[in-house]
Parts: structure tokens; C-alpha cells; sequence
């Protein structure tokens, strides 16, 4: 049984932005089912009793001191905008504006 | 063709410190040959003629005016196109990023620019480094020095090939399941992962954050150990970048030497899924070890097998967050933006056409793994054989000062063979992967041509966390051995281009 479904894909689509057409998510579907299929041993050796490691450096919290650095211009930040206004960036509606 | 392309790193910059050559003639010597030979290598994305030259011209009227040279000054470079870099486009082999000028240069870029290095272009890659054979580019696949039809290996596969086709001694690329080892091991030439946090991922496009380290190729031992001595150290900039001095890697390359160490041969890397070739030529390497003064002993390190499985979990999990900032808002490829569609719309067109089906599959792999509901049985066991993982390190490196395995299981594969089948092309990183999931020291260095076809064979040298010079110390051992066997490089055995 497979564990991946065009389904499941379909939503992993809409969950990751992505708008993939119809004949990509079966060509997904399969790759990723048979890759999820391979990853899945991981389970047979996590037990319990083992902690998580998220990370190889035992490191937590690493601050700097609360002092103004040198940052980018509002010019460089915005060099590389798909679109620009008033020294913002120029952004598609994002609420519902259903008409 | 010019034989300044065919010195060391070290030999153009004592050449270019005495005043011998010029950094300009050297440059050019490196831009003429580029010029020969990119249209069957293809190893660039982007050649910057005009503005190495005028880099280069800095550096010799720095030298004109007495200004004293670092080892590397005048020396030319290739950036893997991942590092920011404020005068060439930035693109991580994506068309999403098709054209981008970063506003800021990567710490890398910046430490090598003030240490002099001229900056030829920006080499090709698997899109977002997600690959092992640079066929996942948008831009196109880079093709083997060796044999033009195999693969570069990947992701950092224009970074391997500019250096064995002698378009740029140095290349800088970055590592996060064995982006610099197999490339360098099956374009035979030297790649080195340093120690997880020993070099700063500021400015590097992130792909896997706990996993990207950035790394030197070069065609020899010591050039990588200068080029990782020039851009690596704390950066502030990098909150996980380690704040201790960097091992001694240049004088460990100088020492070159192994008598008295104890390595250890991983016992899980090898037999079934190995090519003959690849496993004769480690045993070479074991036994050129043992002659030189080596104690040899096997080691079980029985997590590794399931390191591949967690890596492509950890991997893509991490991707899957990271790429979310390629939103279509604020830089880079903007589809579909026609006014009547919303935010959440465009964003999803501009991520359909702007990544190819490598990423996609990454980042719905990863969203997949971190889900309400599958993140216990996935990502929590992953991040579970991790730590199993560093425990089997931290266990051989009581008995053992290095661990040694093949770099890949395989020579260089043909171009397409595995393009279309993501599980076999996952296989090239099955050794590689162990020490980017526990974040140690790990080199490739040349050993030798396989019997089935001639092409190279990696021998990959393991150390733990901050122990990069013991990988530089075993390794120049090695290759001084196998170069006075061989009469020279091993690279000098490529045909000619």
C-alpha cells in the first residue's frame, strides 16, 4: 500500500506554495511514496530512550551586544524587488477582497 | 595554453610575491583557458573577465607599492554560485534567482577578496545544492573533465570541474551530505568539509542550516589547507560559527605525515552496492597506510547505515523551512502578478516555475516529515539517529585518530542515468553523509583510477569535530606517497581537453 497519495501530494502542494499541475502531482506521488518507503528505517532503530539531536554543536542562545552594526540602505535592501513603492516593497493583495 | 594554469596555488602566489609573474598574466592565463575549454565543461554559470582583471591589477599595484602579500594574493578563484557576491550575479543554480544582485557579500567572499584572491566567476551547481551530479542546475548540467559524458559529481560540480580542467586552481564550494568530498573524488582532485561551525555560512544561500559547511577544492593537499586557513575563524555574523582558533591546517599539510597514528577502516563501507573498482583502490590506500607507519584497525560504526535515511529526512525538513523565503515578494522571480490574483497566488506560480523537481520534491519531503502526525515516526527519529551517529564518532575516535572509508561507491556515472530516479542518485552520498549529520572534519583526496573504466576514486579521511588538521596530515601523507608512485598528480593522468 502506498503511503504517498496524489491526494496527500495535492496537499503537501498547497501547504509548500507550490501550484503544480495535474500530471506532476502522479509523477510525485510516485517518487515520493517510494522515497518515503526508504526513510522510514529510521524508525527502527529511534528508540525511546534516545534524545533528539537537532543540531552537532551543543550550542544554545547565542547573543551579540544590543549595539547599532552597519545594515544595508533602504536602496540595497530593495535593489532586488520584483516591485517597488515608496521605498516599500509592492506586494499582490493579501486579504480577501472579494468584489 | 599556457603552463601558469598548471602550477599550485602556493607556486602563482610566491611567484606573484616575488614579482615573477603578474597577477594580471595569471589571470589571463586562467581566462584564456576558460575560453578553451567552458563550451564542453560548462563549469560556469557566470565569468566576470572585466572585473578579475581589474582585481587582479589591485593586487600588483599593491605589490608595486610594497605593500606585503598574503600567500594567496593574485591567486585566482571560483566561487560556487551560492556565495553572495555584490559584483557578479547570485543565482544557486535556480531560475528563481535568475539575474539576482546581492546587496551584501558573503563572510567567504569577504575574507578572500581582502586576502587578494581575484574572483574569475561563479560556478555551476545542483539548484540550491540539492543533488550529486549538478544535473539538478536550471542552468544546465556540468560535464566531467575525465570523460565529458559523465557526471561532475554534485552538488558542487562547477566548482570540482574548474579545478581539474585547470580553469581556476581554487574553488570554494559547500558540503552538506558530500557537495565537496564526491565531487573532488570523481573529478580526482582534493575536497575538504571542515568541522561543522568552522567556517561561517553568512552570505551562503541556506539549504540545510545545521548541515552547510562551506569548504576548498583544490588539486592538492596544501592548497586546500591555505584556501581553508584564508576564509575560515569565528564570524560574528554566524551564530553557529565556533568561537575557537582554527586548527592548524597548513603546517598539519607540511607535516604530512602518519607514523604512529591509528586509523581506522569503517566496516560498514563496503561489499554489496560498491564498485570493484573503488573498493581495490582503497585497499590500496589501507596498505600504503599500514607502509607508512599506520597502525590499521577495523572499526564498526553500525548507525551509519541509517545515516542516509535520517539525512534525507533532516535534509529536506530543514529545506523545506528555509526555501519558504522565496516568496516572490521581496527579491528574486515574481510570476502571475497580473492584479487580480492574491499574494498567497502568486507566491505558489512563482514557486512552480521559479524551482525545478528536485527542490519540489525536497521541500514536499520535508513539509511531509514535519507534519502533525508523521514528525514522531520521521523527523523525531531522524534527529534520533543522529545522535546515535556522533556516539558511534565519539566511540572510534577513543581508539582511533581518523576513520578512513571510499569517499562514494561508485566512479562518475553517465549523464541521465540516475536523473530520474532520486533514490539511486541519494546513494552517491552513502559515506559522505555520517559527518555532516555529526558535523567532524572530512577529506578527499585522490587514490588512484578504477580498473572498469579509469576514472578516479576518492579516499575519504574522517576526524572528529575541530580535528580538521589531522584530515590534512594523513591526507598530504597519502598523496605524497601515491604521487611518488604514480610519477605526478594523479589529475596529470586526464586526457587532454
Amino acid at each position: 500500500m502506498s503511503a504517498i497519495t496524489r491526494e496527500e501530494v495535492a496537499h503537501l502542494a498547497r501547504l509548500s506554495r507550490l501550484a503544480l499541475a495535474d500530471e506532476e502531482l502522479d509523477h510525485f506521488a510516485a517518487q515520493l511514496d517510494q522515497i518515503v518507503g526508504a526513510v522510514a528505517r529510521v524508525a527502527e532503530v529511534a528508540t525511546a530512550d534516545i534524545p533528539p539531536s537537532s543540531h552537532a554543536l551543543p550550542l544554545t542562545n547565542v547573543f551579540r551586544p544590543d549595539v547599532v552594526a552597519p545594515s544595508l540602505t533602504p536602496e540595497q535592501a530593495l535593489s532586488g524587488a520584483p516591485a517597488v513603492e515608496d521605498d516599500r516593497f509592492r506586494v499582490p493583495r493579501i486579504l480577501g477582497e472579494e468584489a | 595554453m599556457s603552463e601558469l594554469i598548471k602550477k599550485t596555488a602556493a607556486e602563482l602566489g610566491s611567484l606573484i610575491a616575488s614579482g615573477e609573474v603578474s597577477a594580471v598574466e595569471v589571470t589571463q592565463a586562467h581566462l584564456d583557458r576558460i575560453a578553451a575549454v567552458e563550451d564542453r565543461v560548462h563549469a560556469f554559470l557566470h565569468v566576470g573577465a572585466e572585473s578579475a582583471l581589474a582585481q587582479a591589477a589591485a593586487v600588483d599595484a599593491r605589490r608595486a607599492a610594497g605593500d606585503e602579500l598574503g600567500p594567496l594574493a593574485g591567486v585566482p578563484i571560483a566561487h560556487k554560485d551560492v556565495f553572495t557576491t555584490t559584483d557578479m550575479p547570485t543565482t544557486a543554480g535556480s531560475k528563481i534567482l535568475e539575474g539576482w544582485r546581492p546587496p551584501y557579500d558573503a563572510t567567504v567572499t569577504r575574507r578572500l577578496r581582502e586576502a587578494g584572491l581575484v574572483i574569475l566567476g561563479k560556478t555551476n551547481l545542483d539548484e540550491f545544492a540539492m543533488g550529486s551530479s549538478t544535473e539538478n542546475s536550471a542552468y544546465g548540467p556540468t560535464h566531467n573533465p575525465w570523460d565529458l559524458t559523465r557526471i561532475p559529481g554534485g552538488s558542487s560540480g562547477g566548482a570540482s570541474a574548474s579545478v581539474a580542467a585547470y580553469e581556476a586552481p581554487l574553488s570554494t564550494g559547500t558540503d552538506t551530505g558530500g557537495s565537496i568530498r564526491q565531487p573532488a573524488a570523481v573529478t580526482g582532485i582534493v575536497g575538504m568539509k571542515p568541522t561543522y561551525g568552522g567556517s561561517s555560512r553568512y552570505g551562503l544561500i541556506a539549504f540545510a542550516s545545521s548541515l552547510d559547511t562551506p569548504g576548498p577544492f583544490a588539486r592538492n593537499v596544501m592548497d586546500a589547507a591555505l584556501l581553508h586557513e584564508a576564509f575560515s575563524g569565528h564570524d560574528p555574523m554566524d551564530s553557529t560559527s565556533i568561537d575557537q582558533p582554527v586548527p592548524s591546517v597548513v603546517e598539519a599539510a607540511r607535516q604530512a605525515d602518519v607514523a604512529g597514528l591509528t586509523v581506522g577502516v569503517v566496516k560498514e563501507f563496503g561489499g554489496d552496492g560498491y564498485q570493484p573498482g573503488v573498493l581495490a583502490r582503497f585497499q590500496e590506500a589501507v596498505e600504503l597506510l599500514e607502509s607508512l607507519g599506520a597502525k590499521v584497525v577495523e572499526v564498526s560504526c553500525p548507525s551509519f547505515t541509517y545515516a542516509l535515511p535520517a539525512y534525507y529526512l533532516i535534509a529536506p525538513s530543514e529545506c523545506s523551512s528555509n526555501l519558504a523565503r522565496f516568496d516572490a515578494m521581496r527579491y528574486g522571480l515574481r510570476v502571475g502578478d497580473d492584479g487580480t490574483r492574491s499574494a498567497e497566488e502568486v507566491m505558489a506560480l512563482t514557486r512552480a516555475a521559479g524551482f525545478g523537481p528536485e527542490v519540489k520534491r525536497r521541500i514536499m519531503l520535508g513539509t511531509y516529515a514535519l507534519s502533525s502526525g508523521y514528525y514522531d515516526a520521521y523527523y523525531g527519529s531522524a534527529q534520533k539517529v543522529r545522535t546515535l551517529i556522533s556516539r558511534d564518532f565519539d566511540a572510534a575516535f577513543q581508539h582511533v585518530d581518523v576513520l578512513i572509508s571510499p569517499t562514494t561507491p561508485t566512479t562518475a556515472f553517465p549523464i541521465g542515468e540516475r536523473a530520474d530516479d532520486p533514490m539511486a542518485m541519494y546513494l552517491a552520498d552513502l559515506c559522505t553523509i555520517p559527518s555532516n549529520l555529526a558535523g567532524n572534519a572530512a577529506l578527499s583526496v585522490p587514490c588512484g583510477l578504477a580498473d572498469e573504466d579509469g576514472l578516479p576514486v576518492g579516499l575519504q579521511i574522517m576526524a572528529p569535530v575541530l580535528g580538521d588538521d589531522r584530515c590534512y596530515r594523513v591526507g598530504a601523507a597519502v598523496e605524497r606517497a601515491f604521487e611518488s608512485r604514480w610519477g605526478g598528480p594523479l589529475l596529470s593522468k586526464a586526457p587532454a581537453l
